[in-house]
């Protein structure tokens, strides 16, 4: 029984956008329950100079605590960490977080692939990732191990996204669990919290 | 990259005979990463199984060059961060320079871009003459570029930027000769350093310095390791010296830590 209800829980959220994601996070942050359970973690492309600016812009909506997200920090609950400008964010087995300067993935660092793909094999099928507007194929890679792991996979209606391409190619080739109109993703992950 | 194509007791095993039969010990390395590293370069050399890569890296000395290459991150720039050069040009080495002579470490050089960029800086202080640099790596063949201070010219015009940024008072391409596609630093420059391998997980102090950079190296070590290294680099800092991390490190959760005092808002500490 336990283990029934434990397969339906969120343990962490991620949430990967490039272009035109911004836009949905700010509509997203201001309407998300104060009591949400699980760590959210926020891996959007941006340029490396742009240091605080949207960690500054996603704190100013949420009474939830927001960061960015640190090396050897760990993961937790209600909190929202946003992975760094010029670093991979990578998850490790006991749930902190390792930076990394490798090279650039589908010409992104931050890339969601690698956040996608090593929280997969944390959190398996306790993840949650969610996929916003972009003009890469970022993510779809790493959407596909959320998907082997038995992770849940949600994807933004590429018909409701500025840069459609990137939800585009998820669904495309990845399974999706859901396609969510970009205001219908508040009340879902609000509804995680259940 | 698919990434379930080598678990966790694999990479276990894999790196455990890393350690055996070569020496070089990753064990206490971030898991998430070297995992990240291993896959990508199972991927890339197309192997075809677990059993045939552990082989070739076990007994393979030519191809464990490779491995311990592309495994590594070995990427770099010149002046990254310019704020922190700028802080190195104004705070801390004119300190420095009221020394009669200089030791500096760059420690995980790379290719060598951080000790060229440190040379720079050195040079339009006035303070070249009477500085070395020891640059270290784990891994010979990236110190075998560092020595050629030749790097890609397509770079060149976000390092120009870079070192402007960074207070630079010369035009960047004084410092270069573009051949082909590439870049040659003045050798002025490198006729002031020393290239070595050295292994921060195994190895120990070799001298004493007034000045340790490593930059975005500990990122990609475990806790443990983390303070195993910042005693190493402790017991070779002068004292007064300072030591200089990446932008994402920090000495905060070091035990030793309170006898250091942090310079500005870089992750430039003194050793008080």
């Amino acid at each position: 029984m336990a283990e029934t209800v434990g397969s339906t829980t969120c343990s962490a959220l991620v949430i990967g956008g490039s272009a035109g994601s911004l836009d949905v996070l700010l509509e997203i942050f201001p309407v998300l329950r104060n009591d949400i359970h699980f760590p959210i973690i926020i891996v959007v492309h941006r340029k490396a100079s742009n240091e605080s600016l949207l960690t500054d812009l996603l704190k100013s909506r949420t009474t939830l605590a927001v960061g960015e997200a640190e090396e050897k920090e760990f993961l937790m609950p209600g909190k929202v960490f946003i992975a760094p400008a010029d670093y991979h964010t990578l998850i490790e087995e006991d749930r902190s977080i390792s930076l990394d300067y490798s090279e650039k993935i589908n010409y992104s660092r931050p890339s969601i692939d690698v956040t996608f793909q090593s929280a997969a094999e944390v959190f398996k099928e306790k993840l949650v990732c969610i996929l916003l507007s972009g003009s890469n194929a970022d993510g779809v890679e790493g959407l596909k191990s959320v998907n082997n792991y038995g992770g849940k996979v949600v994807i933004q209606n590429p018909n409701t996204a500025i840069m459609p391409y990137m939800p585009q190619q998820a669904v495309i080739n990845v399974k999706p669990h859901v396609i969510l109109d970009g205001h219908d993703m508040a009340d879902y992950i609000n509804n995680l919290n259940d | 990259m698919i990434s379930d194509v080598i678990d966790n007791e694999q990479v276990e095993i894999l790196l455990n005979d890393v350690l055996e039969s070569h020496g070089y010990d990753f064990l206490e390395y971030s898991h998430a990463s070297i995992k990240r590293r291993i896959i990508r370069l199972y991927g890339l050399d197309n192997f075809v199984s677990f059993a045939e890569f552990r082989y070739t890296v076990r007994t393979d000395k030519q191809y464990f060059k490779r491995f311990l290459e592309e495994i590594t991150v070995n990427v770099t720039e010149m002046f990254r961060d310019p704020s922190f050069y700028k802080s190195l040009r104004n705070d801390v080495l004119p300190v420095l320079g009221t020394y009669p002579f200089i030791r500096i470490w760059v420690a995980g050089c790379s290719t060598g871009e951080e000790a060229y960029s440190l040379a720079i800086v050195l040079k339009e202080l006035n303070l070249l003459h009477k500085s070395l640099i020891y640059a270290t790596d784990i891994n010979p063949s990236v110190l075998e570029k560092a020595k050629k201070g030749m790097f890609p010219l397509t770079y060149l015009k976000q390092y120009s930027e870079n070192y402007l940024q960074s207070g630079g008072l010369k035009d960047f391409s004084t410092y270069y000769t573009a051949n082909y596609s590439l870049a040659k630093f003045d050798e002025s420059l490198n006729r002031k350093m020393i290239f070595s391998t050295h292994n921060l997980a195994s190895d120990h102090s070799f001298n004493e310095f007034q000045l340790i950079l490593c930059r975005n190296v500990l990122i990609y070590f475990d806790k443990e390791l983390q303070h195993k290294v910042f005693n190493l680099f402790d017991g070779s800092i002068e004292k007064l010296g300072y030591l200089a991390l990446g932008s994402k490190e920090s000495l905060e959760f070091w035990p030793k830590a309170k006898e250091y005092k942090r310079i500005k808002m870089e992750k430039i500490w003194r050793k008080l």
